[in-house]
């Protein structure tokens, strides 16, 4: 794609960009998945309760992380002390109703319907919410510089964690 | 061997507490037993003070706040005249909830089943066929939103009980009031709660995040992640060694407050927060000093403090300010509710690097608290065993004269209230015939 346009990107081709990323952590291939996002990406999910389109500098979030944090999340998660991933949950993310919102300079408004289960010590637990992504056209190919996961739930009860990337 | 670990009687009380042989056993019956779990609606939040809000939360005329405490729906309100009030939300009508919104300003309430207004003092505005009822038909007030008994605050957090007779909020806080006084005077113009809760269920009894909040001893194994990330985050610590002590606050209430390395945005000062950052927490320092003194403000601005009142608000006042509340809905199910508390008058960036230190280590999808919820749930699984290994070791420290923060004085304080208020027994009746 080193050559691609930002006008000539397809629904198709972000789409299985998507989808990679979908496969890359429901196979627990976290470096790997790190290596999608750009190098000041980010990676948020809102409280319930906060708008959509808050900031983690004066609203409470679940997950606000820059760069730096999201490889140290990797890395916990990669350990066995992250008891709460220990051993780890099945996990899959179902990604759809993906649209391109809006393309400006390099990026893409990606909006995309997410539906994640994690199934651990004989429970399944779903995480309903919707996708906003800003995806960077780069000459390496499409990476991610935010993502958004924003739940459709009342908090996330009856879940107790975030354990797993959503 | 194993007649030890066994009740000595069916009928002991479900907190084993001998200080002469250095015993404190807590029975895991006190976890899963239904009977247990409606002995404590009954004797615990049906009569003692529980924290319902912030004054923060209702800032104008008109703001309301709709939330659950101890399964009732209430209402809470700040009316034409600035009062603040907690109602049950329940039209006196037939029942239904007059407001199914979840906060936000209004000036009246109107239920939608049949359309009878209130205002934000309760009172009955109008009914649909008035002129069906009699002139003076709530001469008495009985058409009214019926308040909850007793409302109180203290230091702008707002509590309320069921239980018209309970003693006065102040009583009640004891020596809590003390420490609270510590995190309010951490602004000069008050506390507020940041937008945004953090709600989850944790599939575990309620009164294992009591000892979790104020665990000092489950640290190093359970959060072991997150001090690998301190310490792979350049000049995330200052040189301060964990250090500290726990305290019975009376009646169940308790604290442990230490010293550690992390930063506080009021006020330690760790590499990362840069010059910048120095500049400001020097500042807010050298204010705390002027207002309170070299002794206090050291207190306010480098220990830590994570605060249990009885029977379910935490405040801890640690990297960041977390109040957190919690019910049970069964015997292996509670609701939690996070918020984050800041001075009202610090500046943007203090708040940013408040957000990004709580977001660190507290809630869900922080470093630790999934690895906190994980414990608790994997101590609900162990407690199925009740019955053959029926209790809980609670005794570290007991052996001293000055406790450390890693000791469980702090727990044993809150079994004891629970014991007191309970008088739960060992072990159920019918597991003794």
């Amino acid at each position: 794609m080193s050559t691609v346009a930002i006008e000539t990107v397809t629904r198709e081709q972000v789409e299985d960009f998507m989808f990679l990323e979908a496969e890359m952590l429901d196979e627990w291939r976290l470096k790997e998945w790190l290596g999608l996002f750009t190098a000041d990406g980010a990676y948020y999910v809102p409280t319930t309760d906060t708008p959509a389109d808050a900031s983690p500098d004066n609203a409470l979030f679940y997950v606000a992380d820059d760069r730096f944090r999201l490889e140290q999340r990797v890395e916990r998660l990669l350990k066995r002390t992250a008891h709460a991933e220990f051993p780890k949950s099945k996990t899959r993310h179902l990604v759809s109703n993906v649209r391109i919102r809006g393309r400006k300079d390099d990026e893409l408004d990606v909006g995309a319907a997410v539906l994640t289960y994690r199934t651990k010590m004989g429970l399944t637990e779903t995480y309903i919410g919707s996708y906003r992504y800003r995806i960077a056209v780069t000459p390496d190919g499409l990476r991610i510089r935010e993502k958004r996961c924003i739940l459709d739930m009342e908090g996330l009860k009856p879940n107790g964690r975030i354990s797993i990337i959503l | 061997m194993d007649q030890m670990n066994m009740p000595l009687t069916p009928e002991q009380p479900a907190v084993w507490h001998d200080p002469a042989r250095h015993i404190f056993k807590v029975s895991r019956r006190s976890f899963t037993d239904t009977q247990v779990f409606r002995d404590e609606y009954r004797r615990i939040f049906d009569t003692c003070w529980l924290y319902l809000g912030h004054e923060s939360e209702l800032v104008k005329p008109g703001d309301f706040v709709s939330r659950i405490v101890a399964k009732r729906s209430i209402l809470f309100t700040r009316d034409a005249t600035k009062k603040i009030n907690a109602f049950f939300n329940a039209c006196p009508h037939r029942g239904a909830q007059v407001c199914r919104e979840r906060k936000g300003n209004a000036k009246s309430f109107q239920c939608f089943y049949h359309g009878w207004v209130f205002g934000s003092d309760g009172t009955l505005k109008s009914q649909p066929g008035a002129e069906c009822y009699p002139a003076d038909f709530n001469a008495n007030g009985a058409g009214n939103l019926v308040p909850v008994p007793r409302i109180d605050s203290y230091r702008g957090f707002w509590f309320i009980c069921f239980d018209r007779n309970v003693q006065s909020l102040s009583d009640y806080l004891a020596n809590a009031k003390e420490w609270i006084d510590i995190i309010a005077d951490q602004s000069e113009v008050g506390m507020t709660l940041v937008g945004g809760t953090q709600e989850y269920q944790i599939r575990a009894n309620w009164k294992l995040l009591t000892e979790n909040s104020i665990d000092g001893y489950h640290a190093i194994n359970t959060h072991a992640t997150y001090v690998d990330y301190l310490k792979n985050m350049q000049g995330s610590m200052s040189p301060v060694p964990f250090d500290g002590t726990g305290y019975d606050l009376g009646n169940g209430h308790a604290v442990i407050e230490y010293k550690a390395p992390w930063g506080r945005p009021v006020a330690q000062w760790i590499p990362l927060w840069g010059e910048e950052g120095k500049v400001e927490l020097a500042k807010v320092r050298a204010r705390l000093v002027e207002r309170f003194g070299e002794a206090r403000a050291d207190r306010i601005a480098t220990l830590n403090r994570n605060m249990f009142i009885f029977p379910n608000l935490v405040i801890n006042d640690i990297m960041a300010i977390t109040v957190r509340t919690y019910f049970p809905t069964a015997p292996d199910a509670m609701q939690v509710s996070g918020w984050a508390l800041a001075p009202q008058d610090e500046s943007p960036w203090a708040r940013k690097f408040r957000l990004s230190n709580f977001l660190e280590f507290l809630g869900p999808g922080g470093f630790a608290t999934p690895d906190d919820v994980e414990a608790l749930e994997q101590c609900q699984r162990g407690y199925e065993a009740m019955k053959e290994a029926p209790w809980n070791d609670m005794s570290k420290g007991m052996i001293k004269d000055k406790v450390n923060y890693d000791d469980e004085l702090q727990m044993r304080v809150f079994w004891n209230e629970w014991q007191r208020r309970t008088g739960a027994t060992a072990m159920a009746r019918e597991e003794t015939r």
